[in-house]
């Protein structure tokens, strides 16, 4: 087979607009159950289909099966027509002959997608070098060629690393690399910026928008995501429980939805900017003192340099905030940028280089574990995994009930069973549930159960490290409504570490932007998510995709395809290698941590030059 | 589980099927070797000068035959089935008591008592077995079966603590241990309500696939004539008897040999049966 351009194959057949990719009353059913039931859909050349649901809708599964790729209990019926080919039922002789050739794929995990013990240019070869038969030579120079095309910053060095070497960003790019490698008609993305932070998703998919325009290939996003699809798709399909039940162009379904699930999808989505969060009114008990005061906090990581050496990696450095009784804060910034870091070091669960650290206005800094424990009981702690912080053995009512078994060893067994019964029903859980084990319940339940937990002892301080991120579009809503519901009843303060900007602007008054490891910006959140002084939050803030298929492009349109560059030398602000106002200036002085205005507080020398530049809508 | 050949085979089957399966079978084998010997009017010692090896069948009193002493081979091989279960059995309680408290205090203590506690154990490892066993049969004399057990036990718990300060170390790890930290428990309450309890699936696990390696292990010295001596029997001293004569009298062999690989087979399959029913997170 000789590599023919995508387009020129696609359109050469008849003059009609025929699909690249049609699916037929496509089922997957496991053991009698259909969780893929009769979906019909079509992909035509050039053109991007966004596949849209919560999970277990059926929409990865959906594609996979049309790749032969489900698993082997699964049952597969229907039609899976690629151009004139049909994919269902046909030998893996015939399927490898088309996967990675005319239609690539790009799996959700940009970590497990690639083989750890092989170096990006084998990976990137292999492909190139079996279904092309180039030389081991031309392969290479075409794995550079591509690596180029996604925009990745050395593509001669990335040959030589191995995938541990990459950030997430950089390996979704190398996957995107090797779908492209063999000119495929159609590119099957599965979440590919699910894993990534907001600013290397806003990459991500300029750089597929730009593919698209620039290949005219046919590309399907699949995604539970409406905002990812703005911008990227020409036609939407939404599914739910195996099914599609709505299908049409991006406008039509973006502006003008038929289906009420569909509406729900893109309210989750479109988050109304509304007021901020208020302060709760802190209960009466509350005396002046901050619930949660650090001040110099710094923690240092041991971490394997390159040799023997051992060299400590800075995790936070310089960190001042106090959180008052009944207020809540968010934590914001990239992964890596030491936001649990902040959350494990203030609830002391890890050790710190130096810093004060006060809980109720008690300096803990120094107590002994010991005596820290039934200090515990003030500040709780939910995590982002919920499953993952469930004990797997325990059923759903012992795990509610065990804090009450720890710190209130008088109360009996019956008084106990009724304070979790009505605290399983505060949270939103049927008390039925009580007999169940963590890994019998959804993503969101599992939530609610760490949320009871947490409140079975009525703290003043709840720490949420990222409880959102795991969970789908409506469940993150009414989390995010519990958690503020519970927040104004028990007048409690809330420690909100997120990377969901709709989230933080909705759950909390202010907010705290980190940047490796320092603070960038601290501001009532009104105010710092309109009218941000700090480079960064700028960028953080350009970088959230909008709902929205008119604006979208024209967010999309300014952001820089390729990825950030390397890492600032010490000495100096930290944000500045990848800043657009970094001056002399900049490398030579750490900017000095300012109030700008009134509450807000900035670190940077140019802040006044950024908020002249007013946030585009 | 594809993959494996025994994984191909038996993925079909619902592992509680399999668990069941393998437990009535050793339920039969247990009943057997408490009931077996007394029910037969024969005892294990009991010598008959008339029927001196004879084939199963041959004579209707002794069905499955006799040895050359005259003595009944159904009787014999149940009442060593018997010494073969309880010494496997309690080898098994040794190691796993040992074990686990060895394992998991290195495991959770972590530091210079892991160290010390797991340098013990490579040192154990790194000791011929046969070798000591071999002195303190010298030392205590031979056929004592305390001796035996000690023998036998002192091995099967190193491996054991490896594995459980292995789970330990993991466990340590995950999200809900930082959980219980957070909430305020102290070290011996997150070992108590969420360390041990999570390593139970596995020692438990573990613990059924050991049976059948401490019965081989005692076979293996009975065999070797270091284990149980006349007239008492076990499976091994049996099977070591019963291939002196394999040509001219193989139903010695191949008796007491069938029973044990059915023992072992059993508790193998109760062993992986038991694992995948007991992680909650598979089911």
């Amino acid at each position: 087979m000789s590599s023919i351009p995508a387009s020129a194959e696609a359109h050469g057949a008849s003059g009609e607009a025929t699909a690249l990719l049609a699916l037929k009353s496509l089922s997957v059913r496991f053991a009698g159950v259909p969780v893929v039931d009769a979906v019909s859909l079509a992909v035509h050349p050039g053109e991007c289909l966004g596949v849209v649901g919560e999970s277990g809708a059926g929409k990865s599964l959906t594609f996979l099966a049309a790749l032969g790729l489900a698993p082997p209990s699964a049952r597969v019926s229907g039609e899976a027509r690629f151009g004139a080919t049909e994919l269902i039922g046909r030998s893996e002789r015939t399927l490898d002959a088309l996967r990675g050739r005319r239609i690539g794929v790009v799996f959700q995990d940009p970590m497990g997608a690639l083989t750890p013990h092989l170096r990006i240019g084998t990976q990137l070869t292999e492909p190139i070098r079996r279904h092309t038969g180039l030389s081991a030579r031309a392969a290479r120079a075409r794995a550079l060629e591509l690596l180029e095309q996604v925009r990745l910053g050395e593509p001669a060095r990335c040959l030589q690393q191995y995938p541990y070497e990459l950030s997430g960003g950089m390996r979704q790019r190398v996957l995107l690399a090797i779908a492209l490698s063999c000119d495929p008609q159609l590119v099957i993305l599965d979440e590919p910026t699910t894993a990534l932070d907001v600013t290397i998703q806003a990459q991500i998919l300029a750089l597929l928008a730009h593919i698209k325009r620039e290949r005219g290939i046919g590309l399907v996003l699949v995604t539970h995501d409406f905002a990812a699809l703005a911008g990227l798709a020409d036609r939407v399909a939404v599914m739910r429980n195996g099914r599609v039940i709505e299908t049409g162009s991006a406008a039509q379904v973006f502006h003008a939805p038929r289906e009420p699930y569909t509406r729900e999808l893109l309210a989750a989505a479109r988050e109304p900017p509304g007021p901020a969060a208020a302060a709760a009114a802190a209960d009466a008990s509350g005396t002046g003192a901050p619930v949660l005061a650090v001040e110099d906090l710094a923690v240092h990581y041991r971490r394997r340099a390159p040799g023997l050496r051992r060299a400590a990696f800075v995790a936070l450095e310089a960190l001042n905030v106090a959180l008052a009784p009944g207020e809540s804060l968010a934590v914001v910034g990239e992964s890596g940028c030491g936001k649990s870091t902040l959350t494990r070091a203030a609830l002391r669960l890890i050790g710190v280089a130096h810093g004060r650290i006060a809980w109720l206005g008690r300096d803990v800094g120094t107590l002994p574990e010991r005596r820290l424990r039934p200090l515990r009981r003030a500040l709780q702690l939910i995590f982002q995994d919920p499953l993952a912080s469930l004990d797997p053995h325990l059923t759903v009512e012992r795990l509610v009930g065990e804090p009450l078994e720890v710190h209130h060893r008088a109360l009996g067994a019956a008084a106990r069973a009724e304070r979790v019964a009505a605290m399983l029903e505060r949270v939103g859980l049927d008390p039925a549930l009580g007999a169940r084990r963590p890994h019998e319940l959804s993503g969101g339940q599992c939530q609610r159960v760490g949320i009871a937990r947490a409140m079975m002892l009525a703290p003043r301080l709840l720490v949420c490290d990222e409880p959102l991120s795991a969970l789908d579009v409506r469940a993150q809503r009414q989390i995010g409504a519990l958690l503020d519901a519970l927040r104004r009843e028990q007048g409690m303060s809330v420690l909100l570490v997120s990377h969901d900007l709709n989230a933080v602007r909705r759950l909390c008054e202010r907010v705290l932007v980190l940047y490796q490891g320092r603070m960038a910006e601290l501001g009532p959140s009104e105010a710092l998510l309109t009218r941000p002084l700090h480079p960064y939050t700028r960028a953080l803030l350009e970088a959230v995709p909008v709902a929205d298929p008119d604006v979208q492009p024209g967010r999309l349109g300014a952001v820089p395809l390729s990825e950030r560059g390397p890492p600032a030398e010490p000495g100096g602000c930290v944000f500045r290698s990848r800043c657009p106002l970094a001056s002399v200036r900049c490398a030579e002085e750490h900017p000095p941590w300012i109030e700008a205005r009134a509450g807000h507080w900035v670190a940077c020398h140019h802040w006044e030059r950024g908020a002249d530049g007013m946030l585009r809508a | 589980m594809p993959g494996s050949i025994r994984g191909c085979a038996m993925s079909r089957s619902d592992p509680r099927r399999r668990a069941l399966l393998a437990a009535l079978v050793l339920g039969a084998l247990v009943l057997l070797a408490l009931f077996g010997p007394a029910a037969s009017p024969y005892s294990y010692r009991a010598l008959d000068w008339r029927h001196l090896t004879a084939p199963p069948g041959f004579v209707a009193e002794h069905w499955l035959g006799t040895d050359a002493l005259g003595r009944d081979l159904y009787v014999r091989t149940l009442s060593g089935l018997r010494l073969s279960l309880l010494i496997g059995l309690l080898a098994t309680l040794v190691s796993v008591l040992i074990g686990v408290a060895w394992g998991a205090a290195a495991g959770w203590v972590g530091g210079r008592l892991d160290a010390g506690l797991m340098r013990v154990v490579d040192v154990l490892y790194a000791l011929p077995y046969l070798f000591i066993v071999l002195i303190l049969a010298a030392l205590f004399g031979r056929g004592n079966i305390a001796v035996l057990l000690l023998a036998i036990g002192a091995v099967g718990w190193l491996t054991l603590a490896r594995v459980v300060r292995a789970q330990t170390l993991s466990l340590k790890r995950q999200a809900f241990m930082e959980a219980a930290r957070a909430g305020g428990l102290s070290g011996l309450q997150m070992l108590r309500r969420h360390v041990l309890p999570n390593l139970a699936g596995t020692v438990v696990v573990y613990a059924t696939l050991m049976v059948p390696q401490m019965i081989v292990y005692e076979s293996f010295l009975s065999f070797l004539g270091l284990g149980v001596e006349p007239p008492r029997a076990s499976l091994g001293s049996l099977i070591n008897a019963g291939a002196r004569q394999m040509l001219s009298a193989p139903w010695l062999l191949l008796v007491p040999a069938t029973v044990l690989v059915v023992l072992l087979l059993a508790f193998n399959i109760l062993g992986d049966a038991l694992r995948d029913v007991l992680d909650p997170r598979q089911r």
